[in-house]
Formats: structure tokens, sequence, C-alpha cells
């Protein structure tokens, strides 16, 4: 652990804002207890991707801009998803080539920006949690994490510490879930097939809860579990490592309504 | 008939997409002294072990994509090896074999019952028989060369192939066939080196078009038999 | 070639309902995938040889029209011909006219995607040529009336049931009652079906994989063995290939040639390659008397300048195909052109214009798999992402997109009014989907409930419970 404490900018991320403020609690939780002191900038929103994916770059890069001066100042800025992690750290200084004041700027953003739970494993050296979950669970890669971040063996290590726990792993984890940000509303017919292959996948490990480490990953696979009538629940990895995991799963009904 | 009008056109428009002319002396002559001296890349270690160990893998590289290897001692042992894998498929004793002067060397006259014609291959043989200038030890890859002593129709019409190569003629990675190839053809001018067809031949012809089901004899032999002759070969 | 490009989400949907089509894509990329890990794993240099080859090649791009001419040269010098054709029709005109000096009837053609690019066989038929496609898959295509749907497997969307029915339609000769249940049994048939057509042809025409500038020579990869039996036996043998085929030195393309099949097929080699340079030389027993190379630029010299020239190092392994999760739902045909997949989606674009080719780079979930296994390197996300860039300026993408994209942008970079507007949207769908925590049909979301429900919010924003203090 460093001598002095980390000021990390936790970036919620918007859907985890939207959906699924735990997410938020428990990243920030973890954050603290590996000895980070957390900040969250008001003013941050999204990071830009649904119109860079849309090829609208001029929107982009004023997105970008607003989120660089906002995050700048920390030591660190972490995201509970590989998704946004991955569009600050591999795409920001690309948007900014050749530009003096900005490219900079985007690089050292880069170079400080990090996905939650390799954050906590790679650069707090966190190698175990304390919590407990009693069950089967099944995790899914999300391609950001895996592809742009390298996330694939952090999770699995902290899973691995907790009481409990036991990790089935999917037949093709790697395998895209068929989100995809605005491609599974533009593309429904061949997103809505990935996602119902993911979920076979999902049945057939016998898990009764499948995490992943990004919240567009989760709303589609949480969403397309439910529309199968399946009772495998879905969460954010972080809540299982934050011992959050004590509340309605994604989709699931508000108890004792 | 190959109109100049295209070719200008084409190198005109690579040149403005390159966003400069037609390259200056001193930069064409550093790309042709690289043509003229061309040296390997990255070469996989897995060939730097000893001659006996590049023939076991050799061997095995071959009969993991379906090649059958036999390894005989002494040029005597060639033509038995040959009837006798004829025999053993149930193959007529009849073949057609390259007119290449090295494969001379082995007594086929031991075997009388071989009817060996010689020369390229033609629709009805169904057993070719011939030399390949190396193999590499890298994918139990033979090289054969096309000249007056190897036709290559030799090596893709009859069903049945039956390779004869001295042990010595094993290397390691390909790279070694080509500089064989510029030492055999020393004195050719520019690329004159080059033999009309050179075929890296890696097992019998296979396919998996259809359901991806490997299946051999798609066009080419149906069996690659590789007789690996030690000792006073040719 | 027609294009139903602009068709590709009808011609997806095709593709999803077919259920012969889904346990085909099913099986073959299960197998190629897992065949490429264990090629990969058994070289250690693996990884190396990909950075050297995408190296060889930008080189070459850099310097295509001095290799371009050295290679010419060369081609030259072993009593060859070059023809440079800037468009297909060019090309077409090029290959015609050495057929009928040939006094061509007919001309067996091993695989080649530019030849489907350039139309070549109806042209040829239209001018009493025959071709006979000698790739078992592309055999099969050609039979069947279709369209390759994959670059290495042509035929990988049918079963062999659906083979077997196509043989005994159109194998007339050997009547309808012999048994084709295996797949032995039909690769047996084709290649007897097959082999006259071989010795009776008067021209053979084969792609290229590679065009060695140092020694004027082609080089083409098979399984089968079809293409060389394809150049050896007709008098004339005519290569035809896109210019950046080129590479410098055989050791060059030995490099490429060695990640080649590990991406395609998984395979240590493919069982033939075949270095071709000239014609047959005096004292030769067998070969072409003549051999020409057709050299097809369509677009590719444009591209070359273009932000899209790193798809140019292109070496058509499959690789990509493979392993895309759009490609393994849809199939080949749905992409509507000659390429399918990750490097279709930013090829066709290029060679037949965005207008017909948007939904390509569209449909792409950019899960980046096609540029982990792209032995080349290519950046495919990134090259369909400047498309879409390319359809944003130009104001080909729907209104609607361009539009909610603007609204929505707008809002995000105003975080209070954000923050208000969310505020409110959330707590009242939280509210709403309280009871049963999912929504089955919400107005405005069709496209997302058409699959899958929508998860309800758990009501408060992040940043809102974040500012009062409450901490879980």
């Amino acid at each position: 652990m460093p001598a002095t404490r980390r000021r990390v900018g936790l970036f919620v991320t918007c859907l985890v804002d939207l959906f699924r403020p735990t997410v938020g609690f428990a990243a920030a939780a973890l954050l603290e207890r590996a000895g980070c002191e957390v900040a969250v900038p008001a003013a941050q929103v999204c990071c830009g991707q649904p119109a860079y994916n849309s090829g609208d770059r001029a929107d982009t890069e004023a997105i970008a801009r607003d989120v660089i001066a906002l995050f700048e100042p920390f030591d660190a800025t972490v995201a509970p998803s590989g998704s946004c992690a991955g569009m600050i750290k591999c795409h920001y200084p690309a948007l900014f080539a050749g530009d003096s004041e900005w490219e900079p700027r985007a690089q050292r953003l880069a170079e400080r920006t990090f996905e939650l739970v390799s954050f906590l494993v790679d650069e707090c050296g966190v190698d175990a949690v304390e919590a407990r979950h009693r069950g089967k669970v099944t995790y899914h890669d999300s391609c950001s994490s895996l592809r742009e971040m390298g996330v694939r063996a952090q999770p699995r290590r902290l899973l691995g510490s907790i009481d409990g726990l036991e990790l089935a792993e999917l037949s093709a984890p790697d395998v895209c879930c068929g989100f995809g940000g605005t491609f599974c509303v533009k593309y429904p017919d061949i997103s809505g097939r990935m996602v119902a292959d993911k979920a076979k996948d999902i049945a057939a490990t016998g898990a009764d809860t499948v995490l992943a480490g990004d919240m567009g990953c989760l709303l589609n696979i949480a969403g397309r579990l439910s529309r199968e009538g399946s009772r495998v629940k879905a969460r954010h990895v972080a809540e299982v490592l934050a011992g959050m995991d004590d509340r309605p799963a994604i989709g699931e009904p508000a108890r004792g309504r | 008939m190959s109109g100049t009008g295209g070719r200008e056109a084409i190198l005109g428009s690579i040149r403005r997409s390159l966003g400069r002319g037609p390259l200056d002396e001193t930069a064409r002559a550093a790309l042709d002294e690289k043509l003229a001296k061309p040296a390997p890349n990255i070469v996989p270690a897995r060939t730097d072990i000893s001659q006996d160990e590049r023939i076991a893998l050799f061997t095995s590289m071959a009969e993991s994509v379906f090649a059958t290897v036999e390894r005989v001692s002494g040029a005597h042992a060639v033509p038995g090896a040959v009837a006798d894998y004829l025999a053993g498929q149930n193959l007529p004793p009849s073949l057609v074999m390259a007119p290449d002067p090295a494969l001379d060397d082995y007594p086929w006259a031991d075997r009388p019952m071989l009817a060996i014609r010689r020369g390229a291959a033609e629709e009805a043989d169904r057993v070719g028989v011939t030399g390949a200038l190396m193999g590499f030890a890298e994918t139990g890859t033979l090289m054969m060369a096309s000249g007056p002593d190897h036709p290559s129709t030799l090596n893709f019409l009859p069903e049945t192939h039956v390779v004869v190569l001295p042990a010595e003629r094993i290397g390691g990675a390909y790279e070694e066939g080509w500089a064989k190839l510029r030492a055999d053809g020393e004195g050719a001018t520019g690329a004159g080196f080059m033999p009309r067809t050179v075929n890296l031949v890696t097992g019998p012809s296979r396919t998996a078009d259809i359901e991806q089901t490997i299946t051999l004899g798609a066009h080419g032999p149906r069996r690659l038999h590789i007789v690996i002759v030690d000792g006073d070969a040719p | 070639m027609e294009t139903t490009s602009r068709a590709f989400v009808a011609n997806a949907r095709e593709g999803l309902q077919d259920a012969d089509l889904q346990r085909s894509l099913a099986r073959f990329q299960g197998g190629f995938q897992v065949k490429r890990v264990e090629a990969a794993k058994r070289l250690p240099e693996f990884e190396a040889l990909r950075d050297q080859a995408r190296a060889i090649k930008d080189h070459t791009l850099a310097h295509l029209d001095h290799y371009l001419e050295r290679f010419e040269e060369q081609v030259t010098a072993a009593g060859g011909s070059v023809h440079w054709c800037q468009t297909p029709a060019d090309a077409r005109r090029v290959i015609l006219s050495l057929c009928q000096d040939a006094g061509a009837r007919t001309v067996t053609k091993s695989k080649s995607m530019i030849a489907e690019e350039m139309e070549l066989n109806p042209f040829l038929e239209e001018h009493g040529i025959e071709p006979v496609e000698t790739d078992l898959g592309e055999y099969v295509v050609q039979l069947a009336d279709e369209r390759p749907s994959h670059i290495i497997a042509p035929a990988v969307h049918k079963t062999k049931d659906q083979v077997a029915d196509l043989f005994h339609e159109k194998h007339t000769p050997l009547g309808r009652t012999r048994r084709l249940d295996r797949v032995e049994e039909l690769v047996e048939e084709a290649r007897e079906v097959l082999r006259p057509r071989y010795l009776a042809a008067d021209a053979g025409i084969t792609g290229a994989n590679f065009l060695i500038a140092e020694t004027g020579s082609s080089a083409v990869v098979t399984n089968e063995g079809n293409a060389d039996l394809t150049q050896i036996l007709p008098r004339v043998h005519i290569v035809i290939a896109t210019l950046e085929k080129v590479v410098p030195t055989l050791e060059d393309a030995t490099t490429i040639m060695r990640v080649l099949a590990r991406s395609a097929t998984g395979q240590e080699f493919s069982t033939y390659t075949t270095v071709s340079t000239g014609p047959r030389r005096p004292g030769d027993a067998d070969g072409p008397d003549a051999y020409h190379v057709v050299l097809l630029d369509n677009g590719r010299s444009r591209m070359l300048g273009s932000e899209f020239r790193d798809v140019l190092r292109c070496i058509k392994c499959g690789a990509c195909m493979n392993h895309c999760p759009v490609y393994g739902t849809v199939g080949g045909h749905a992409y509507g052109w000659v390429y399918p997949g990750p490097v279709g989606a930013v090829l066709t674009p290029n060679l037949i214009g965005l207008e017909e080719a948007r939904h390509l780079p569209n449909a792409s979930s950019f899960c980046g798999r096609c540029e982990e296994v792209c032995p080349m390197r290519i950046p495919l996300p990134g090259l369909m992402r400047k498309l879409r860039e390319q359809e944003f300026a130009r104001r080909l993408s729907p209104a609607a997109v361009r539009n909610g994209i603007g609204a929505w942008a707008w809002l995000v970079r105003r975080p209070a009014l954000y923050r208000l507007a969310t505020g409110v949207g959330m707590r009242v769908l939280g509210i709403l989907g309280r009871r049963r925590g999912r929504f089955t049909r919400l107005p405005l979301a069709g496209g997302w409930t058409a699959a899958r429900d929508l998860p309800a919010p758990e009501g408060a924003t992040f940043h809102a419970l974040w500012r009062k203090g409450r901490r879980a």
C-alpha cells in the first residue's frame, strides 16, 4: 500500500448513476478499504462513448475535455467499468492526437485511469476481501475490461478470497454479450441473439448469480435472464466484493414492496 | 494489350496517396539492396536442435498432418520399402517416377515386379515417386522444385505420392530452402534461380469445406508416403 | 458484383431464422477458435511474428510503387507479363482476351475473392467461356448459384445434406440413386467430377496470397491442391491479384505464411504453398506455356492515402470472421457483398461506397475480438468507427440518431440540468418498476425490449444520494 493516501477521483459512470447507485457505493467502500481517499466530482456525467461510437466526433471531444478538466487533479481516476475507463485510457489520447494543449492532458489522465477491480489488485495490492457469499457464481468478462484494460485474473482472484463463494466459469466468458452501447438498440435482432446465447451459457454453469464489471453488460444480461424467466441473479462484481449483495439483484423487485 | 495507361495511372495514384513523386535514386538503391540480399526475419527456435532431433521432429510433424513416414537404412533398402508400401496399401506395383538422376542410384532392378515409367504424370497414373530438394522439420514440409528431373504433375495427379528423401536433406526452417535455391542457382541473373514451380507440401491433399470435416484426397494425392533414407544414400 | 448490403437488417433477420445456417455457424466458429488458440500456443514466436508481419506490410505499402515495378521487371525477366488494371471492367477485358487468345473454351479457377469483386464468372459465361470453380466449397457455391459466405470456407453456410441434394440434382449423369450420406462420399464425387475438368481446361486462373518483388513470383496457398492442378495442367496460367499482395522477398512472404494458416484454420502450415515464376522452362515436361499476372487496383491505391490504409495489410485469412459474434449469428451472406465479417465492414464501404454499406460498420458491438486475433494487427473496430464518423459528418446516418445524440450531448455538458432531468426520470421509473423490478415494454425503448426486459433503476441516482451523504 502506498505510504501516502492516494486521492482517487471516482468516475461513477452514467449507468451506475442512473440504474445502480449501489455499485457506486460499493466502489467507494472498496477504494476506502484499500487506503484511498475517495472524491466524487459533482459535475461528472458521461465519458462520451455514445457520441464517440455514433461517429459524433465534435461532441465527443467536447465531453472529453470536460472529463479531463474535472479529473486531472486526482492521483488516480477509477471507474467501476472497463468500458468507461477504457474510453478515457485508450481513446482520449487518440481523440486529441496532434493537439498541443489537449493531447498531453489526455495522455496524463489516461496514464492515471483504471478499472476498479484491477486498480484494487494491481495498484493497491489488495489480494483478498472481507466478504461472504453463499452460492455458485459465474463471471462474464466485459469486452472492454478484457481487451482494453487487461482485466481477467484480478476479479477472479478477489472472488476466490470470498468465503462460501464457488466460481463456475462460462464456456465462453470472453464472448460479447451483445450490449455494445447503441448497437443493442440499433440491431436488436442480432444483439438479442447474442445475449440469448450468453444466457444459455450462464444457465449451463448452474450458477445462481452472474457477475460482471460493467453495467452495460449487466443490464443486458439481467434483462435477458428476466425475459426468459430465469432465476439467475445478476450483480456487479463490486457489490459482492464489498459485501453489498444483500439488496435486490439487478432487475429484481424491491423487497417488502 | 496491357495498356501502359493503366500502369502509369496506378503508379501515379499510389504516389499521390503516398504524398510523393517517384522515389529518388538513393531511396531506390536502398530498397534494392534489401532485395538483392534477402535476410531471414524471425525464425522459430523449434528447429534449433540436432540433426537427429530434426529428423524426429520432421517425422512427427508430417505424421500429424496424415503423411506416413518410413525410415530406411541405405539406398539398397529403398526399392523394397516402396514395393512393400504399395503392397500394404493394396496398390498395383506400377508407378511413374521422376526422371531425377538421384533416383537412378536406388537399385530398382532388385524389385523386378515394380513396373516403372519415367516422366511426367498422366491421368491414368495411380502412383508417383519423386525425390525432394529438402524437408523442413519446422512443420514436416517437403520442398519440391519443378524442372526436367521433376515434373510438377507428379506431385498432384497420382492419388498416391511416394517421396524418397535422403536424411541429410532434412533441414530446419523454410528459409533454408530459399537459401538452397539461391545457392543452387548461383550465377543466374536476377531471380533466375527460381524454378518455374516450387511446391511446399505438408501432408496429403485435404479439405474441410463440408461441415469442417477433414477429408483427405480432395483433388491432389490421397496418400503421401515419405521414405527417409539414412546412410549411403545418393 | 450486385450488392444487397443496404438490406443488411433484413438479410441478418433471414440468417437468424435459418436453423441450418445457425447450426453451421456455431460448429465452424467453435472449431476454428479452439484450433487457432492451440496453434498459437505451440509457437512461442507467434506474437513477435505478428509484429514483424505487420511491419513488413507497412514497409511494403509505404514503397508500393517501387515494389510493384520491381515485381513487374522480374515477371518479365522470367518470361511472363503483368497487366495493370484500374477497374474490375479493365481486368475482365484483359482476362477475356487472354482466354480468347488461348482459344479457351473452359477455364479452371482456384478460389479468388477478387474474381468475385469483378464478377468474372458471369462475364466469361456471357462470352462463351465456361469457368469451373475447383475449390470444393467454391464449387458447391457455384453449383448452387450462390455466393461464398466466408473468404476461406465459401460453403460454410451449407450442411452436408444440402450439398448431397445439390450433387444429386446437378450431377445428372451419375443418376439419383447413389448414396451421399457421408462427407467422404461427397468429396469423392467432387473429385471424380472435377478431375476431367482440370485435364480439359485451356486456361487456369488462380488468385495469389503473395506477389514476391524479389523474384517476380506469385504464391498461392491451398489445402486441396486445386490451385496446383489449375495452374500446371492448362496452357495458360493467369494470376489475379490486387496491388497490396506484393511483399519484398521470399523471406518476407515466409514470415507472413507463418501467421496465415495458424490464424485461419489453426494449421501449422497449409498443405500446399506453391511459388510460381513465369511459364514452363526449356526441358520442363509440364507446366503452362504462358504466365500472366493481372494486377487489379479497384480503389486500393486510393485507400493507401486514406485513413483506411491499415486494412490493406489484410491477408484474407478469415480469422476476424471466425471470431466475430455478429458474423457468428447472421452468417456471411447478410453483409451483402464480397467480403463479410469485420474486414468486410471496413472494405465494403470503401470499395462500393458508404451509402450502399453504411450498416456494416454500424453492426458491430466493438467487442474487439477481430482486432485481437487479426494476424496483421489491423485495428478493425477503430476503422469501423472512422466510417461511422464519415457517416455522421456526411449526414448519412438517420436524422433521429443524429438529433438524439446531439440532444443527449447537449444535456451531458450541462450537469446541473442533466441531474435535474435524470433525477426526476429515474425516480419515476424506479417507482413504476419497483413492484416487478423490470419493464417488459417501455415507450421509445422498443429496440431494447424486443429481446430483453429493462431492469428498473434503484430509484434515486447515485449522485443525489452521495450529495445527501447517504453512504450505502
